[in-house]
């Protein structure tokens, strides 16, 4: 016999109340568990994302969406921009680096991007197997696209024109594997990585069917060669080409100021902050999550209710059970804590299953659901903020059965059991 | 073992109960009688500790009750006295194994599962140690009551009114294991009861 015992027993002796008390506790627990979650991934995702990118700069359009598209890889494209205006812009004296990417097509609705060595500097990318890509039609993939598509060393595909499943596909050009990165718990884990010469190459084709490869000529640099200061392999001031968009780094804080406001201000082109559109993001996407934390609350504060009204009235029946252990010799202060421990065993169970609860969701969702899984979103995390909610509960328990527990404290015995 | 002098209790400052004046010995057993309200539940809790504020002296285990703080009194109860209600009082939430393991547990001492079951088998309890004490007649709940009352080794068996809710056999029962179960732990015996079918088990009686 301990005290944990006893407090079983009595759960036990009332199984369906002790059931929807711990039911109800859980569910509320489950939806809180979800959102810190899937709260605490996405920003974790998102700030990876877009971590040592300070501007990117594309077509005008919605700045949220050129922001989506070109770090999150989400939305479509704004447009394309032109790669000789592209180069003045990467030549003011405030930018430290400057990275092409040429979006537009994508295998198994995994995207193509076109870019050059500095995008795998710019993320620290490291290769698991295999190369960088280098030759046209060559590729470096991530690690999440080599595992879901099962493409290895060597591997060939077609590209899709579009970047969702189902575009009309690109005949002749396949695709090679070279290489495969390390896992970056990143959006890179979804990318297919190749030159920009290789998106254009196939989008001549796709477009005119042209023979004509002048672009090969300038991969085999003369003396008059001039190379463009984005993309080393390509002669400068082209501007018959286009790329999507820049990913800017900048040189020092004064850009942050300066820079966007040249850019949107001069030029034909946008320039938006990754920082400032997620905030934004995160300030719409606020709303919803605090809708559903509300929720979340009422459910737990029923379950509370509930778990403090199913002590108080069972305690009404205990009055002959805690007289009786007092003349059994149990101090006043042992009841008290035999029934605060009830309220707490009830929340503590209510909150384990909560969490277990919550995490099952996100794995289950995190399987099934592709978005999540490409996203990265699982339930196999566990964040400190759980620990937070655990003792919540505890906590919650004990403020339930704080007037029971003081009830029982304050039984008079000898009325009690007179009063037969 | 008990020696009661002087012995006052007031519910109401208006009007208070007084007690004659009487003493046990160790392994006594005496039958306190008297009128439906003339005091004799007052007296058990008194003796046992279960109120207090009295006036006079009342000793129990050579420990006079007025001199013990609450906490003290509590340990006390747990250590030297074993009750019995008229009704039962067993916990309906636990077995009847765990009903009498509540009195060594709660009152803090060792808890012998042996001594338990053994207590149980002599009270004819043996096949229903694992019973649900809602699946036991009320002769057997009373006798649980009993083994549960003598667990601990106490000096003093209270009994209140422990036959006056059975019927003739199971009072004849219980009054004779009550007394076997005194004799046999050598423990200072008291019931208080208005059942006139106990007169003449108990010699010693104190009229209240
Ligand atoms: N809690 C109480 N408050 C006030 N008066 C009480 C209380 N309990 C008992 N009494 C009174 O004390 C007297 C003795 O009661 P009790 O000891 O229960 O008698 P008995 O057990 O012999 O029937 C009765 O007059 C009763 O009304
Ligand atoms: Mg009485």
């Amino acid at each position: 016999m301990n005290v944990f015992l006893l407090v079983w027993s009595y759960l036990k002796s009332k199984p369906l109340n002790t059931v929807l008390n711990i039911v109800l506790f859980a569910l509320g627990i489950a939806v809180i568990t979800v959102l810190l979650l899937f709260n605490n991934q996405l920003e974790e995702k998102i700030s990876s994302n877009a971590k040592g990118i300070d501007l990117v700069v594309g077509a005008k359009g919605s700045p949220l969406q050129l922001i989506l598209c070109n770090i999150f890889h989400i939305d479509f494209p704004t447009g394309n921009i032109n790669l000789k205006e592209a180069e003045q812009i990467s030549r003011s004296r405030l930018i430290k680096k400057a990275v092409p990417l040429a979006l537009g097509d994508s295998y198994q609705s995994y995207r193509i991007v076109g870019t050059t060595s500095e995008y795998a500097d710019l993320y620290h990318l490291e290769l698991a197997q295999g190369a960088w890509w280098n030759k046209e039609l060559e590729t470096t993939i991530g690690a999440t696209v080599a595992r879901e598509l099962k493409l290895n060393i060597g591997s060939t595909f077609q590209s899709t024109h579009g970047l969702a499943e189902g575009g009309s596909g690109h005949e002749e050009q396949r695709f090679v594997v070279k290489g495969i990165l390390k896992q970056t718990n990143s959006v890179v884990d979804n990318l297919i990585l190749t030159s920009v010469e290789t998106v254009w190459h196939v989008h001549e084709h796709a477009a005119a069917d042209s023979t004509e490869r002048n672009h090969e000529a300038h991969a085999q640099p003369d003396s008059s060669f001039v190379a463009s200061r984005l993309i080393p392999t390509h002669p400068a001031g082209d501007s018959t080409k286009e790329v999507t968009s820049l990913l800017i780094q900048y040189r020092s804080p004064m850009a942050a100021i300066q820079l966007p406001r040249m850019i949107n201000g001069e030029s034909k082109l946008q320039a938006a902050s990754p920082a400032f559109e997620t905030a934004r993001l995160f300030s719409i996407l606020g709303v919803g999550v605090e809708i559903l934390t509300g929720f979340a609350y009422v459910l737990i504060f029923i379950s509370a209710l509930s778990v403090f009204i199913a002590l108080y009235n069972s305690l009404k029946e205990r009055r002959y059970d805690l007289a009786i252990m007092r003349s059994m010799g149990a101090s006043k202060s042992k009841l008290f804590v035999n029934i605060v421990l009830e309220g707490v065993v009830l929340t503590a169970l209510g909150s384990m299953a909560g969490l277990l609860l919550g995490h099952g969701i996100l794995m289950a969702l995190g399987t099934a659901v592709e978005e999540m899984r490409k996203a990265g979103l699982t339930g196999f995390v566990f964040y400190s903020a759980e620990w937070i909610i655990l003792a919540g509960s505890l906590l919650l328990g004990m403020i339930c059965a704080l007037i029971p527990a003081l009830q029982a404290y304050r039984t008079d015995i000898s009325r009690v059991l007179a009063s037969n | 073992m008990v020696a009661v002098s002087k012995l006052s209790f007031a519910y109401t400052p208006d009007r208070s109960i007084t007690f004659p004046d009487f003493t046990l010995d160790k392994g006594e057993h005496c039958l306190l009688l008297g009128e439906s309200g003339s005091g004799k539940t007052t007296l058990l809790h008194l003796m046992g500790g279960l109120l207090r504020g009295y006036t006079g002296s009342l000793q129990v285990a050579e420990t006079e009750l007025a001199s013990l703080s609450e906490g003290a009194l509590d340990k006390f109860r747990g250590k030297n006295i074993g009750f019995v209600f008229q009704k039962n009082h067993l916990i309906s939430a636990l077995s009847v194994e765990k009903n009498v393991i509540m009195s060594p547990y709660l009152a803090g001492v060792h808890i012998d599962t042996h001594h338990a079951h053994d207590v149980l088998t002599s009270l004819g309890l043996g096949e229903k140690i694992k019973s649900s004490v809602k699946e036991i007649s009320q002769g057997q709940a009373q006798r649980v009551a009993i083994a549960r009352a003598v667990m601990n080794h106490p000096d003093v068996i209270l009994a209140d009114e422990p036959t006056s809710a059975l019927d003739d056999k199971n009072c004849a029962l219980v009054i004779k294991l009550l007394l076997d179960v005194a004799t046999r732990n050598n423990a200072t015996l008291a019931v208080a009861t208005h059942d006139q079918r106990l007169k003449d088990k108990i010699k010693n009686q104190i009229i209240l």
